[in-house]
């Protein structure tokens, strides 16, 4: 099975890393997230709701929609700012990129670990820009904010694209598909 | 078997695009309602969120849209369209977005009805969630207000884009195939936005809610009329009352089943239920924490009315300090309402009163009335002692009192003749007066009528200091604090040119000078007049 690959290219100055890494992650995991699985008798199993919420962003013209899930933000911010903190340290020439994978856990046999086979990739480029001028700032949050709601619409399409998704897995197996961690939503594995 | 099989999935196609038209439509709708939408997610399935999104229901939407759908589904030829528009303050009106549910007739018969594509249109509705925020009409409807409103509009049938002006834009927001036809959902929305600063509708939001009362005239002839997008919905615990619905409200339980691949079963069950609440055909009351509205649904109208003080009650934060006067026998307090809690001084006795004074207490606010009612056995070491000047036990003599507030904004000056500049000071503790009181001032203080002319001489000896903590100041680290120029200059001397004596002297003298001055003037008026021409 081929991985689906996608990569999204933003340009955006130094304090509008984390909201547009953050827009971009939400609105994948959006897409890529159920609610709950319960399992119950005869191999059914019913599914919890996921609830939205919109989140504006302070630095950019922009808002997005997220899950409604504390936990799976707090995951993603813990993240995305250890990339901006890796980034800003980096110097150099402000590139850099963040890749969020998809995969499915693969049981193998003992000796063998587990394997992990990714089967979507979506890989954020990041061109960190240094402005001088508030003019200049002010045009940018418009910018930056148009292009996001070109990438917005980008994932979108690639979502509804149908493609490859994992089987719905049986209870025992739902944790090698499934991130089963979070109390409210249950994302793909990621 | 099989037909049975297809007929149920057929059944089951039909809901699941029902409700997936129903919910489009609620889901573009709240995206335009000027504010963020945040739903809970729920790890147990309810039974009631369909597609396993929490995507709430307005009623009147809900309404609309069925009857929009006129008990129809989107087909081929058929399509369910979302008209967004902005219309001003003037009138003038503009269509932004046509957002269609479309079905073609490309079918794809393998598909499983109640699993992938119950899935691929839960899916497309989170596509929808995240398009609709992109789309350029969204910041316009964040910034609704006085200036525009943002309408909507259902219709089914041919879709109209000619309202868009030329150039518009599409964008694709994702398709289901499903074994009747393929559902498509899409938006065209007006581009020419982009070339208008956005800055041209920026506001600051009115503080009090929006009245929306209109109509817009439609030239189609299958027009229905344009609603606004600023409902607010009240939590499903206020007790709304929704319209009764023409058909069962249907809950989707979905259970599905795991095995096999080859062996895929999915069932759904639904329960059947009728809306439980009563028929309106009039009035909706929807009250909501600090804000009404009513809705008449005779007139698919939507008023918004907040109710007006009631929010603000709280909110208004009026650090009100009063005065009054107290007599000997029986002191009073005046209540300090406001949400900075300030430590109010509580009377030792209720007021002794006339009805006047019933009447004055009655008219205090609510939260006076039981910040009142509260005090009068607390604190006895706050009172304060009062003098009359003229010693009478009339609860009619002049009043007075301490006030003690931690913050302040403004306060609020009694109706009364009062010379106290304490009374400019925004903060707190000022010393009481004998005051000339006259009526009630609006903000419902606590005083009898000011009828005695009270002594200005000795106030100062008739209270206790009992806390003076200007807002701002740190306390007495400085020799000359705030506090300690509040306390003196609190009493300045009153400005001769005020006092009444000397105005009136000043009258009389001024009028008998009159008819000198104008002799002097008349004789000047050619100086007078080129004066005036070089100024021209």
């Amino acid at each position: 099975m081929n991985c689906r690959s996608e990569v999204l290219e933003v340009s955006v100055e130094g304090r509008q890393v984390e909201e547009a890494m953050l827009a971009v992650l939400h609105t994948v995991l959006l897409h890529r997230s159920t609610g709950k699985f319960h399992y119950k008798k005869e191999g059914t199993y019913s599914i919890g709701t996921v609830g939205t919420q919109d989140v504006d962003c302070d630095f950019i013209d922009f808002t997005y929609v997220r899950v409604s899930s504390e936990e799976l933000d707090r995951a993603l911010r813990k993240v995305v700012g250890e990339f901006k903190d890796a980034l800003r340290n980096s110097g150099g020439d402000g590139l850099g990129q963040m890749s969020l994978e998809f995969y499915q856990k693969k049981k193998s046999r003992w000796p063998f670990s587990d394997e992990c086979i990714p089967w979507e990739v979506w890989t954020v480029k990041v061109h960190v820009v240094a402005l001088a001028t508030e003019q200049e700032r002010q045009i940018c949050r418009e910018k930056v904010g148009e292009k996001l709601c070109e990438k917005i619409i980008n994932i979108v399409e690639v979502m509804n694209r149908h493609e490859y998704l994992p089987k719905m897995p049986t209870q025992s197996e739902v944790d090698n598909v499934f991130d089963t961690g979070l109390r409210d939503v249950q994302p793909y594995l990621y | 078997m099989e037909t049975d099989l297809n007929s149920q999935d057929r059944k089951d196609l039909d809901k699941f695009i029902k409700f997936f038209a129903l919910k489009t439509v609620q889901v573009i709708v709240q995206a335009r309602l000027g504010e963020k939408i945040c739903t809970r997610s729920s790890s147990s399935p309810t039974g009631s969120d369909w597609f396993n999104l929490a995507i709430k229901d307005i009623p009147e939407v809900t309404h609309e849209a069925k009857k929009a759908l006129a008990g129809q589904l989107p087909a081929v030829g058929r399509s369910m369209c979302v008209e967004i528009s902005l219309k001003t303050s003037e009138g003038d009106s503009m269509e932004l977005e046509i957002w269609c549910l479309e079905m073609n007739e490309k079918c794809d018969k393998e598909i499983k009805v109640s699993y992938t594509v119950y899935n691929r249109l839960s899916l497309l509705l989170k596509s929808l969630l995240a398009i609709t925020r992109v789309t350029p009409a969204y910041r316009l409807s964040r910034k609704q207000g006085h200036e525009y409103v943002i309408l909507y509009r259902i219709y089914f049938g041919e879709v109209q884009l000619s309202g868009l002006g030329e150039g518009f834009q599409t964008v694709r927001v994702g398709t289901v195939g499903t074994p009747v036809g393929t559902i498509t959902l899409s938006c065209a929305y007006r581009i020419n936005l982009a070339f208008m600063s956005t800055r041209q509708f920026e506001r600051t939001p009115p503080i009090m809610g929006i009245i929306i009362d209109h109509f817009v005239d439609r030239p189609y002839p299958s027009s229905s009329p344009m609603h606004p997008c600023n409902y607010r919905t009240a939590g499903e615990d206020t007790g709304v009352i929704y319209p009764s619905v023409e058909d069962s409200q249907e809950v989707c339980t979905t259970s599905f089943s795991t095995s096999p691949p080859s062996q895929c079963v999915f069932t759904v069950t639904k329960a059947h239920f009728q809306t439980p609440t009563p028929v309106v055909t009039d009035t909706l009351r929807v009250p909501m924490a600090g804000l009404a509205f009513s809705h008449q649904l005779s007139s698919s109208r939507l008023s918004y009315q907040p109710a007006a003080l009631g929010v603000g009650s709280a909110d208004l934060a009026y650090p009100v300090v009063f005065a009054a006067g107290l007599n000997a026998t029986h002191p009073h307090q005046l209540m300090v309402p406001g949400k900075e809690g300030g430590v109010p001084l509580a009377p030792n006795q209720p007021v002794h009163g006339t009805q006047a004074d019933q009447e004055r207490l009655a008219t205090c606010t609510p939260s006076d009335r039981t910040h009142c009612a509260a005090t009068p056995s607390s604190s006895e070491d706050t009172e304060t002692v009062s003098n009359s000047s003229e010693g009478r036990a009339s609860p009619h003599d002049v009043l007075e009192t301490i006030f003690v507030r931690k913050v302040g904004a403004f306060v609020n000056k009694p109706i009364n003749q009062v010379t106290l500049t304490s009374l400019d000071i925004p903060f707190a503790m000022f010393a009481p007066k004998n005051l000339e009181l006259e009526d009630t001032d609006p903000m419902g203080s606590l005083h009898s009528d000011g009828s005695s002319g009270g002594s200005s001489g000795n106030t100062h000896d008739d209270f206790v200091m009992i806390d003076f903590k200007p807002a701002f100041s740190k306390d007495d680290i400085l020799p000359m604090d705030l506090g300690t120029f509040y306390r003196e200059f609190q009493n300045p001397p009153q400005l001769s040119s005020l006092s009444i004596d000397i105005g009136a002297q000043s009258m009389a003298e001024d009028l008998d000078s009159l008819p000198e001055k104008l002799a002097v003037h008349e004789k000047n008026v050619r100086e007078f007049d080129a004066f005036v021409e070089t100024l021209q």
